[in-house]
């Protein structure tokens, strides 16, 4: 669609001991971790280990309180262009095409421009029959999708996706996983959470695997899925509920 | 019963001939209500927004406040508006009391807190819903407050027609800073509650069928503004 020539990597993105604490709980305990190079990396663990929290953390929605989060590949450490899908998605109470023109205009591209680059986005995720409809009578999967159209025009360097696919059905769970792949292309570096182990199989070209707050592995998919280092992470991998 | 048939008859004859001292009368009133909802607009809608993006000491007793407010008795906003601007109160040199002006304020003081508090909970609410994907897009808090009184117009307009129906029904506050004066001050309400003192029924009916078309059509368009937005936002 634009230029297919991956740009130079903006990470890497590095945790130094990050920790959340909200009301006396520790729900991240001394995160270290750096994220680099252009693959897709896979948060995963079991409900309430704190993989939304993580993501919300390097997103910038919340400061951790404590440790650091710094983004090295920039100058000066400033941000990347980033964006998240949640997994609920947010949609204003406009059509849908409004939604998209909403995110140019937030990110400063020029309104003569807006409607041109949103229809293109429309078209690339196969919406463009419900341009005009509001965007939150939409069903489930057309709304995630209108989601990551949004992401889309962002032209995020990274994109963090908060388990986009857990209230999907397999046909909408597949055009995320279409769309996840067509950002890679794209050279935007993929940042995902998921319960799935079938999806994290398919996507992940790395795996960062939490258990109750701590990052207890972080390795390639390959090797996370066929030497899990440590008990818990062979236990989920092998389908075991692990609290 | 045949005096209140008769009363009933001329209270029509009145409307429908468009009597010119019943059409003053209703004239002022829907200028007087008009006035202080656009003014209590004004301030409520951005004081109710700021209330709920933002946390600031003191902002808990405000809502309180703010809620207790939109029970206010209107005979005593009337008192406290009264004592204001009274020769001898502090802002007696503006000789405001008995005219239009001072009715417009006593209806402010009415109409501010609903619109505030209702303004607030709609606003809290969407910001709510909105809040992270907001930040996601990098848009700071001062920044989405127009996009959330945009996306939350149907329910403010209905917030708003709310604090028009209090404004035109109300009496009490106008009786007292208005006085009620022929050709003046004199507005539907003190107007119907004069005439059936005087026993002018017609008169008093004849406004009083004006007042209820009035309250229909308001509610009947926050009936429409309300399936507007679910049609048209979901």
């Amino acid at each position: 669609m634009n230029d297919m020539r991956l740009p130079p990597s903006i990470l890497p993105l590095e945790l130094e001991n990050v920790s959340f604490v909200h009301r006396g709980q520790v729900l991240l305990d001394r995160i270290s971790l750096r994220l680099e190079g252009h693959g897709k990396t896979l948060i995963m663990g079991p409900n309430g280990a704190g993989k939304s929290l993580l993501m919300r953390l390097c997103h910038g929605l919340l400061k951790p309180t404590g440790g650091r989060i710094r983004w090295s590949g920039h100058a000066n450490g400033k941000a990347p262009r980033q964006a998240m899908v949640f997994q609920r998605p947010v949609l204003l109470r406009r059509s849908a095409l409004a939604n998209l023109t909403y995110a140019l205009a937030a990110g400063g591209t020029p309104r003569s421009r807006r409607k041109l680059l949103a229809w293109e986005a429309l078209e690339h995720f196969g919406l463009t029959a419900i341009a005009h409809r509001p965007a939150r009578v939409l069903s489930g999967g057309e709304q995630q999708r209108l989601a990551l159209a949004r992401a889309w025009l962002l032209k995020p360097e990274v994109l963090f996706l908060d388990e986009p696919t857990s209230a999907l059905d397999p046909a909408a769970i597949k055009a995320v996983e279409d769309a996840v792949a067509d950002f890679h292309r794209q050279g935007t570096r993929i940042v995902m959470s998921s319960h799935d182990l079938n999806q994290a199989r398919r996507l992940a070209d790395e795996v960062v695997f939490l258990y109750g707050g701590r990052l207890i592995e972080h390795s390639p998919a390959e090797v996370f899925f066929s030497q899990p280092q440590t008990a818990q992470a062979r236990a989920f991998i092998d389908g075991e509920l692990v609290w | 019963m045949s005096a209140t048939d008769n009363a009933f008859q001329t209270a029509l004859t009145l409307v429908l001939g468009v009597d010119p001292a019943l059409m003053g009368i209703v004239a002022l009133s829907l200028q007087v209500s008009l006035t202080a909802v656009l003014i209590a607009s004004l301030l409520a809608l951005p004081l109710g927004a700021a209330l709920a993006l933002w946390a600031f000491p003191g902002r808990g007793m405000i809502v309180v406040l703010l809620n207790a407010l939109m029970g206010l008795p209107p005979v005593v906003a009337g008192l406290m508006v009264y004592l204001l601007l009274s020769r001898a109160g502090p802002l007696g040199q503006w000789g405001l009391l008995f005219t239009p002006s001072a009715m417009v304020v006593a209806q402010v003081v009415l109409v501010l807190p609903i619109i505030a508090a209702l303004t607030r909970q709609q606003i809290e609410e969407l910001w709510g819903e909105y809040r992270e994907q907001l930040s996601s897009f990098g848009i700071a808090r001062w920044r989405a407050i127009p996009t959330l009184l945009r996306d939350a117009r149907f329910g403010l307009i209905t917030v708003i027609l709310a604090g028009f129906g209090r404004a035109s029904a109300e009496v009490g506050a106008v009786l007292i800073v208005g006085g009620n004066i022929d050709g003046i001050t004199r507005v539907m309400t003190t107007a119907i509650a004069l005439e059936t003192n005087k026993g002018n029924l017609p008169l008093a009916l004849g406004l009083g069928i004006v007042l209820l078309l009035l309250v229909a059509v308001v509610n009947g368009a926050a009936y429409v503004v309300g399936e507007t937005a679910r049609r048209r936002l979901g």
